[in-house]
């Protein structure tokens, strides 16, 4: 048992080109479908702002605090993420999330340069607490979805959204 | 401690914290469950419970009577994404996890075609982005067909159909010989979106001028501007006639107006005159005193 845990560790420590509170970083190749040509700048900077927007849901979700989410989120992302930060407030709920490794792909950018989309095989922690009563605490794998638009000066997340592995 | 050690350890910890919170046993839970639709979580013993569905996208809380289901009606789980669900009563707290996937109709498309004004015949010049959505506003990520056409009056629609990967279909498209608006339409599953790309005449095909002397004056004029797919160039378009002597050089800019573009210069003996538009230079002429 400890010697796939230390080859998963070795691992993705390795990996982590970004190592910070978003737990290990990996960044696969890109391959992308459409004619558009990704500049390594604005790979990074995609990247950087989705990374951004993890930490910064997190906070909102732990803080029940919507307008934190305005600085990465836009559209639909927004909105639905300031549904559920408006259900836990009205619910008496917390929830907190750590992640511990991204595993990320961009798979798409659109002809015209107005989008970006990626695949992101994320592990994260979830606690969820009700009046900040701990109920569970719980390691989820789970593959997301994002779609990016560029605004003035960042990369804003539109959806984000889980999908079945 | 950096590395496999650290690693190691906070997995170990969590390990630790799962089990100090008297998580139990797991759910069971449904294997598919699409947005918007009515399900339900099975429960068993007996008393009284709460049950929690959390994700990012959604948050539900349920009272519970264990050993009853808890039914969800259509529509109060409508976010696709990925939920860990609590059940916890004053004995024990069990978990589990599931995922909500998009339901496959789609009912919305975000369509994007650029530009929206192009010059006839550029080859996939037009350029269109799809996302597909369902009813919830669910990216449907399973493969979707999504069809594109682009029509004008004049000549017979393009059409191409892609399938959606991962909720986004992209294509290219030839603008037409002949200037006019062209109807783009993407379509899936029944659904469309419609667009309008405005194709305009390209740069002037032998851009020609004729040159006639009234008074002390050169009058300079253009024939028809025509594109080469012989579209009449916009009024507007900047012509640019230039007249070189050996004292100097004019130059004058002016649009064309009703197709032709027309300036005067003064009729200097052995001025060269030309005339050019954007990139397009057309002929040349030596004006020796007479036409």
């Amino acid at each position: 048992m400890i010697r796939p845990m230390v080859l998963l560790c070795s691992f993705l420590a390795a990996a982590g080109a970004f190592a910070a509170d978003q737990g290990s970083v990996k960044v696969e190749p890109t391959t992308l479908q459409g004619p558009r040509q990704l500049a390594k700048q604005t790979e990074a900077a995609v990247v950087r702002d989705y990374l951004d927007a993890w930490q910064t849901l997190g906070a909102a979700l732990n803080q029940n605090q919507v307008d934190l989410l305005n600085q990465d989120f836009a559209g639909l992302a927004r909105e639905r993420f300031a549904a559920t930060i408006a259900d836990q407030a009205r619910l008496g709920l917390r929830s907190h999330y750590q992640e511990r490794s991204h595993d990320i792909k961009i798979i798409f950018y659109s002809p015209e340069g107005l989008s970006i989309q990626l695949v992101d095989d994320i592990t994260y922690d979830v606690q969820l607490l009700d009046h900040d009563r701990l109920l569970a605490s719980q390691l989820v794998r789970a593959r997301y979805v994002a779609v990016l638009t560029p605004t003035e000066v960042r990369w804003k997340v539109r959806v984000l959204q889980a999908e079945q592995k | 401690m950096r590395g496999p050690h650290a690693c190691i350890l906070a997995l170990m910890i969590s390990s630790a914290l799962v089990v100090a919170n008297g998580q139990s046993g797991d759910l069971n839970l449904p294997k598919n469950v699409v947005a918007g639709a009515a399900f339900s979580i099975p429960t068993a013993g007996s008393g009284k419970a709460v049950l929690y569905i959390a994700g990012p996208a959604q948050v539900l809380k349920r009272d519970a009577q264990l050993g009853q289901p808890v039914e969800f009606a259509a529509g109060d789980l409508d976010n696709a994404g990925h939920y860990v669900a609590v059940l916890s009563s004053n004995s024990s707290t069990q978990t589990g996890e599931f995922d909500v996937a998009p339901a496959s109709q789609p009912a919305s498309l975000s369509f994007l075609a650029r530009p929206s004004r192009i010059p006839v015949n550029l080859q996939n010049g037009i350029t269109a982005a799809v996302y597909v959505f369902d009813s919830y506003q669910n990216l449907i990520t399973s493969p979707t067909p999504v069809s594109f056409q682009l029509s004008v009056a004049s000549a017979p629609a393009q059409t191409r159909t892609v399938v959606a990967n991962q909720g986004a279909a992209w294509t290219g498209m030839n603008s037409a010989t002949k200037e006019g608006n062209a109807k783009f339409v993407a379509q899936a599953g029944g659904i469309s979106a419609v667009r309008v790309v405005q194709q305009v005449p390209g740069d002037p095909c032998g851009l020609k001028m004729s040159a006639r002397k009234v008074s002390d004056k050169l009058n300079l004029e253009t024939d028809p501007l025509r594109d080469c797919g012989g579209n009449a160039v916009t009024d507007g378009t900047i012509v640019t006639f230039t007249e070189s002597w050996s004292g100097g050089q004019t130059t004058v800019d002016v649009p064309v107006k009703h197709g032709i573009a027309q300036a005067e210069v003064p009729a200097y003996i052995g001025a060269l005159i030309s005339v050019a538009t954007g990139v397009v230079m057309g002929n040349e002429i030596r004006w020796e005193g007479h036409e």
